[in-house]
């Protein structure tokens, strides 16, 4: 299989992004999506990682004031990670079950904020851990192995 | 069928002009909510969808989706057009119901 090809070169994309700055969200997942099929990995790695990807910045986009994707990819496996700088989630777990959304009105009007994010990067990610502090900040990692069998 | 064949059989405008057209599409999907769009929006589709805010752009273009379909003739700014052309994303638009529009395609399809 292409995806485990020992020869996947090592590389790292950051992307900075701004508080409610939605379109660059989606344009870091669609500029990761396109290098990821560059380097020819498999359809189904690559559309799990961009739902990753989107879902990440988006979560910092929304509820971050500012913060940082860092994609980084290697033979074993492509690691997510978005850093911000802001509200922090109270409660990992309540945060984690599907529905839950502490997104504003206006935010819920443009379709975001049904409470799927991160529901939506744990199903598409092997290992997921998010680490918050009320009023710090947020840090996420979210790995998919190469190798990994493909989602449902 | 190609998105030319589709406009002339569901009756609608491509708001964007003649981007895509001969493409082809496989399937479709109806939903507002981003989320569910990005998680389920398959290869080929066009996708139906009451939002018409940037980031649906945003959205269309991570799932490569073939055309956007506003329902019920509602405005779309003429900035989100220009960003849509810009980024090569058809955007349609019909007088019809999301419920409605989504049969017509569906049916189209078969």
């Amino acid at each position: 299989m292409a995806a485990s090809d020992a020869s996947t070169p090592q590389i790292t994309l950051e992307f900075p992004i701004e508080e409610k700055d939605f379109f660059m969200a989606g344009e870091s997942a669609s500029r990761v999506k396109k290098i990821l099929q560059q380097l020819g990995l498999g359809q189904d790695i690559i559309r799990r990682v961009a739902i990753i990807i989107y879902e990440a910045a988006m979560n910092v986009a929304i509820h971050g004031s500012h913060g940082q994707l860092e994609v980084h990819v290697d033979p074993v496996a492509i690691y997510v990670k978005t850093a911000d700088e802001g509200a922090g989630i109270p409660d990992i777990e309540l945060a984690m079950s599907e529905g839950f959304s502490t997104a504003s009105d206006e935010i819920r009007e443009m379709g975001f904020g049904a409470g799927m994010g991160l529901p939506n990067i744990k199903k598409n990610s092997d290992d997921l851990s998010v680490e918050s502090k009320i009023n710090e900040g947020t840090l996420l990692r979210a790995t998919v192995y190469l190798n990994s069998v493909p989602s449902p | 069928m190609t998105l030319a064949e589709l406009i002339g059989n569901i009756r609608c405008e491509a708001i964007t002009g003649d981007i895509n057209m001969d493409r082809e599409i496989r399937t479709g999907y109806t939903s507002d909510l981003l989320s569910d769009a990005i998680a389920n929006i398959e290869e080929d589709s066009v996708w139906i969808t009451m939002q018409r805010h940037i980031n649906i752009l945003g959205v269309a273009k991570l799932k490569d989706v073939v055309a956007i379909v506003i329902p019920r003739s509602l405005q779309v700014e003429q900035s989100v057009i220009d960003k849509a052309r810009e980024e090569g994303i058809a955007i349609l638009r019909g007088p019809q119901t999301a419920f409605e529009i989504s049969a017509l395609i569906y049916n189209a399809l078969r």
